[in-house]
């Protein structure tokens, strides 16, 4: 439960938005890697957190799990959070759990900053 | 769209669907409330969001997580306390398959409802909840080993659906469901051999209520069994003058 194989890096790739790198497997054993790097990505001043999928090797239902919990973080931070670099697979994940109705999914980074503007 | 589907979880997920559907009823299954509904994820839910774990240490036995899952998938209606009803699939606990519920509620109703199996691999298994269901969400049933001993836990991320249902919760509903849960992880336990008592943890994830999602009671599998079994005597008198009845 605590053998987490994720890589998370946090950026800021213009003032007020905040993109999350996820590298590796998503599962329950990520909750404080992930929770630290959303702390790490939503200062006060930032009004949207990206997600990027595009490292994504692995994702169970725990993880799907888990991105729910943070999108609660990020709707009480009075943020928006946003994702891209799903595969296909993944994006097909986000229908099915109706993830997708609440994290606007983008094919690429540009598009989701746009998005985020 | 950037990579390929992983193969490690592909198989584990459900394919993707717009609405359940029960392919084959089971036998006494009275299967309402689950054909043509939406499955609800938290975020589709009314009432505070909450993430609430229950997991017993298997003491006393030398168990693998994997084998503990299994045990759980083949029984799992026999973990469940009297009085409720799993009608497993056909094809078992699998991805994309869709169980029938009929759950005891105060003043004698049977609320019957359903669950979508979301995901199952080896070590873990998810059901997710359709529309009328009393919560929103999933529960997650998993095995796992730490320091040499292996635990069986139940995690549940949930909203109750609707007003009633957050009415409901918030006057013995939670408590109803720990008890649930408790004596499901007992129950495994026991079938195990194994000794441990079971450790509950609630987390209120998010106390704010989504009211624009109020009118999800229009759903309310309750309310709809209720009225079902109130017509119960109707539709006894019209069997004998149903087509091909």
């Amino acid at each position: 439960m605590t053998d987490a194989t994720i890589r998370l890096s946090v950026r800021t790739p213009r003032p007020g938005c905040s993109v999350i790198e996820l590298v590796g497997e998503v599962t329950g054993a990520s909750e404080s890697a992930l929770s630290d790097a959303f702390d790490r990505a939503s200062a006060p001043e930032v009004r949207a957190v990206v997600l990027d999928f595009g490292g994504l090797e692995y994702m169970n239902s725990s993880g799907i799990g888990l991105l729910v919990t943070l999108l609660v973080r990020a709707n009480r931070n009075r943020q928006r959070m946003l994702a891209y670099g799903l595969s296909e697979h993944y994006r097909q994940i986000f229908e099915l759990t109706r993830l997708d109705e609440a994290i606007a999914i983008h094919e690429n980074e540009d598009a989701a900053l746009a998005a985020a503007a | 769209m950037t990579t390929e589907p992983d193969k490690r979880d592909a198989a584990a997920w459900a394919q993707p669907i717009d609405r359940l559907q029960v392919t084959a009823a089971a036998p006494g299954a009275r299967n309402i409330n689950v054909s043509g509904r939406r499955q609800t994820s938290p975020i589709q839910g009314f009432g505070r969001m909450w993430q609430k774990t229950y997991r017993t240490p298997l003491r006393g036995i030398d168990v693998a997580p994997a084998h503990v899952i299994d045990v759980w998938k083949r029984h799992f209606p026999e973990f469940w306390p009297k009085g409720n009803s799993f009608f497993a699939p056909l094809a078992g606990i699998a991805p994309g398959e869709v169980a029938a519920l009929d759950l005891s509620m105060p003043g004698g109703l049977k609320l019957s409802t359903g669950v979508l199996v979301l995901y199952a691999d080896d070590e873990s298994f998810t059901l997710m909840t359709p529309q009328g269901h009393m919560f929103a969400g999933w529960i997650t049933f998993s095995a796992f080993s730490e320091g040499g001993l292996t635990s069986a836990q139940a995690q549940v991320l949930m909203r109750a659906s609707d007003p009633m249902y957050e009415l409901g919760m918030t006057f013995g509903g939670h408590g109803k469901e720990d008890k649930h849960w408790q004596h499901t992880l007992r129950s495994l336990a026991e079938h195990l051999g194994a000794t441990g008592e079971v450790e509950t943890t609630t987390v209120c994830v998010d106390r704010g209520r989504q009211w624009s999602r109020a009118t999800n009671i229009w759903h309310n599998a309750g309310i709809r069994s209720g009225i079902y079994m109130s017509g119960a005597p109707i539709r006894l008198f019209a069997r004998p003058f149903r087509r091909g009845g």
